[in-house]
């Protein structure tokens, strides 16, 4: 057991590398977003519930804290959406060599960070003529 | 020398008896969820307002509706198949491992089922 591949443990390695802090970056993200699929159910629970009860939903969904979660999912969905793509990538085997990672990888924080900057200024003016 | 018996070869299943369903199945829901997430996103960045109308009006569009569905779908499978890698990594001990495992499955299936029931309520009209 004890010199079988073992699993990312991060308290042994050392996380600035960046291909580990990527790496880890997309799992991170991607429960982040598994939380957010249940958001997207219970919103839309919410509507097939019928008028009051999206109005009692959306009380809950108007909160400050609802909005601190609707920033970090725009930030998870836009790192693994851009990350996932450089994993289907890497899936066809290229851009495996060190440096074309290295670059790829502020490729895709340069990509995303533009993303989530676009999205957040949509959903900001979007929020500002809310019902 | 391989270990390997011709038969194993022949199945490639491997150790863990499910071969590489589980790695295949991640990457062709990841395609799918690429025009499905930002369909959805850039739907609700566009739509006019996000009040109670406007999204009954919009899910009762039939192409809507269908890809909400896939969505939904598609996103819980990619999550239960990303979840439990996670929980294999670092859930340790094989009674809690097996439940967390279980439980996860069936909240992703409780989710899919709630969703498409959802999106579907709504697309026939029967919302009150």
């Amino acid at each position: 057991m004890q010199t079988r591949p073992l699993s990312p443990h991060l308290s042994v390695y050392r996380m600035y590398r960046y291909s580990l802090a990527t790496s880890i970056a997309n799992r991170f993200t991607g429960v982040a977003l598994s939380a957010g699929l249940l958001l997207l159910v219970y919103w839309l629970m919410a509507v097939a519930g019928g008028a009051r009860s999206y109005a009692r939903a959306t009380r809950v969904l108007s909160l400050p804290l609802a909005k601190l979660v609707y920033a970090a999912l725009i930030v998870a969905f836009c790192y693994h959406l851009v990350a996932g793509l450089r994993h289907l990538v890497w899936d066809t085997g290229h851009a495996l060599e060190r440096a074309q990672s290295q670059r790829s990888a502020w490729l895709v924080v340069a990509v995303s960070l533009v993303l989530m900057l676009v999205i957040a200024y949509r959903a900001w003016l979007t929020g500002t003529h809310a019902p | 020398m391989s270990l390997r018996s011709p038969l194993g070869r022949v199945l490639g299943a491997g150790a863990a008896h499910d071969g590489v369903r589980h790695w295949w199945f991640q990457r062709l829901t990841s395609i799918a969820l690429v025009p499905l997430t930002v369909w959805f996103v850039v739907s609700l960045l566009t739509l006019p307002s996000l009040g109670y109308g406007t999204l009954v009006a919009w899910m009762s569009q039939s192409w809507t509706a269908l890809l909400l569905i896939l969505l939904v779908l598609t996103a819980a499978w990619h999550s239960q198949l990303g979840v439990r890698v996670v929980v294999e990594d670092y859930v340790h001990g094989t009674g809690a491992r097996t439940l967390t495992l279980v439980m996860l499955g069936f909240a992703h299936v409780l989710l899919a089922a709630a969703g498409v029931f959802a999106v579907l309520k709504v697309a026939f009209g029967a919302a009150p």
